[in-house]
């Protein structure tokens, strides 16, 4: 009892809020609860003297609130350091910006410049942002898909309840559906000439998925996004990415010329490879946030 | 500066947001004044002229994030009674 204090307060303080975890990591974990030696039970939390126990949680509040205005601080001094908002000398009015803001639309044929900028100059970003989304869905499956591990073996049928025939969601949804995936598909296709972008429209496609599935249950949407076509689909979207602009920055920096042009700046078919790169991270990031979604609600894609 | 008002009153109520979503106990609650300061953060990049900001805080912000915490939370509270039940 002496040996382990601190650990034993951690975890009567658990056990009072989060009681339903211990108790589903305990079923999950077999290894976990070997590998400590002294086994909580309930009598070992009995036999944890009540003063202790108050006095730690008194202290608990009080030391994160110490902790979190100590913080607090170190960053607000970091803020008063910056420098003076849009002064003529700071370090962020560098050629790079002149360069982007003045040969933007010559160079990528995107009119608008943050597209330019993001798909063009600084592929790699987004590139290293698709990667991320696709990494954190593949390390959910990981975790939800393994029988053994995944807490909805815990319950059965979950998120059935979720999914009622409801009237109002039903007719909304039918009329916002199609609206939503359309709006997104716009913001994808017109990501170089004026707002959006693979990013944001492939959110908004994602959403529509979503709020579909959430009117009138899985059945329709399993018949083209399921697990199957979900892996082919954001696998051949990435390796479009990666490949494509390989040979781009390949070409730029020997001084090829691609065979992607800039074309005439406000066509549709312009801006060469941004409008693929839109789509392929758009399709990613769809097939991401409703993967997501399912794989919270109901345990598979 | 014809919006500066305008965007004072959504900054206090950008700052009100934030705090009390730290402080409200019921998490349902808290999240969705979470939902409503990602709203008010997407209006304000809308004011400074980032269109593509905007629509990516309303349509993440507000709305993915925001549904994925609401199953956890779901899921968390179904799994407190099924252990519950067990125990019974």
């Amino acid at each position: 009892m002496k040996r382990n204090n601190l650990k034993e307060w951690f975890r009567a303080w658990d056990e009072d809020r989060f009681d339903f975890t211990e108790k589903a990591a305990g079923e999950m974990h077999p290894d976990l609860i070997q590998e400590t030696p002294e086994k909580v039970t309930e009598e070992n939390l009995i036999g944890l003297e009540h003063k202790e126990k108050a006095a730690f949680q008194k202290l608990y509040p009080i030391l994160a609130v110490i902790l979190i205005t100590v913080m607090i601080a170190f960053f607000l001094r970091a803020v008063f350091d910056l420098p003076e908002f849009g002064k003529a000398g700071n370090p962020t009015d560098n050629e790079v910006v002149d360069r982007y803001l003045r040969n933007g639309m010559e160079e990528t044929g995107a009119v608008n410049a943050v597209s330019g900028i993001i798909l063009d100059y600084r592929a790699f970003d987004t590139l290293g942002e698709s990667h991320v989304l696709f990494a954190a869905l593949t390390a959910v499956m990981i975790l939800l898909l393994y029988p053994d591990v995944s807490p909805f073996k815990a319950t059965k049928d979950f998120g059935v309840d979720l999914i009622r025939r409801d009237v109002i969601v039903g007719t909304t949804a039918k009329v916002l559906v199609p609206v939503t995936v359309l709006f997104g598909s716009y913001l994808i296709l017109n990501g170089h000439l004026g707002p959006g972008g693979g990013f944001s429209g492939g959110a908004i496609i994602g959403a529509g998925f979503i709020l579909y599935s959430v009117a009138f249950g899985y059945t329709g949407i399993e018949r083209y996004l399921n697990l199957r076509s979900f892996r082919i689909v954001c696998a051949c979207a990435l390796c479009f990415y990666s490949v494509s602009k390989c040979y781009s920055f390949f070409c730029g920096a020997n001084g090829f010329h691609t065979i992607f042009s800039a074309g005439t700046p406000g066509r549709i078919l312009s801006a060469g490879l941004i409008l693929p790169l839109n789509a392929a991270v758009g399709i990613v990031v769809a097939c991401t946030m409703y993967g997501l979604y399912s794989m919270f609600q109901r345990g598979k894609i | 500066m014809q919006y500066f008002d305008f965007e004072m009153l959504l900054l206090v109520l950008l700052v009100i947001c934030g705090i009390s979503t730290c402080l409200t106990k019921n998490l349902l609650a808290s999240l969705v004044i979470f939902m409503a300061y990602s709203l008010l953060m997407a209006i304000i990049w809308a004011l400074l002229r980032a269109p593509d900001l905007a629509i990516t805080e309303a349509a993440v912000g507000a709305g993915i994030s925001s549904i994925l915490l609401f199953i956890t939370l779901h899921i968390l509270r179904k799994l407190r009674k099924g252990s519950e039940d067990e125990t019974k």
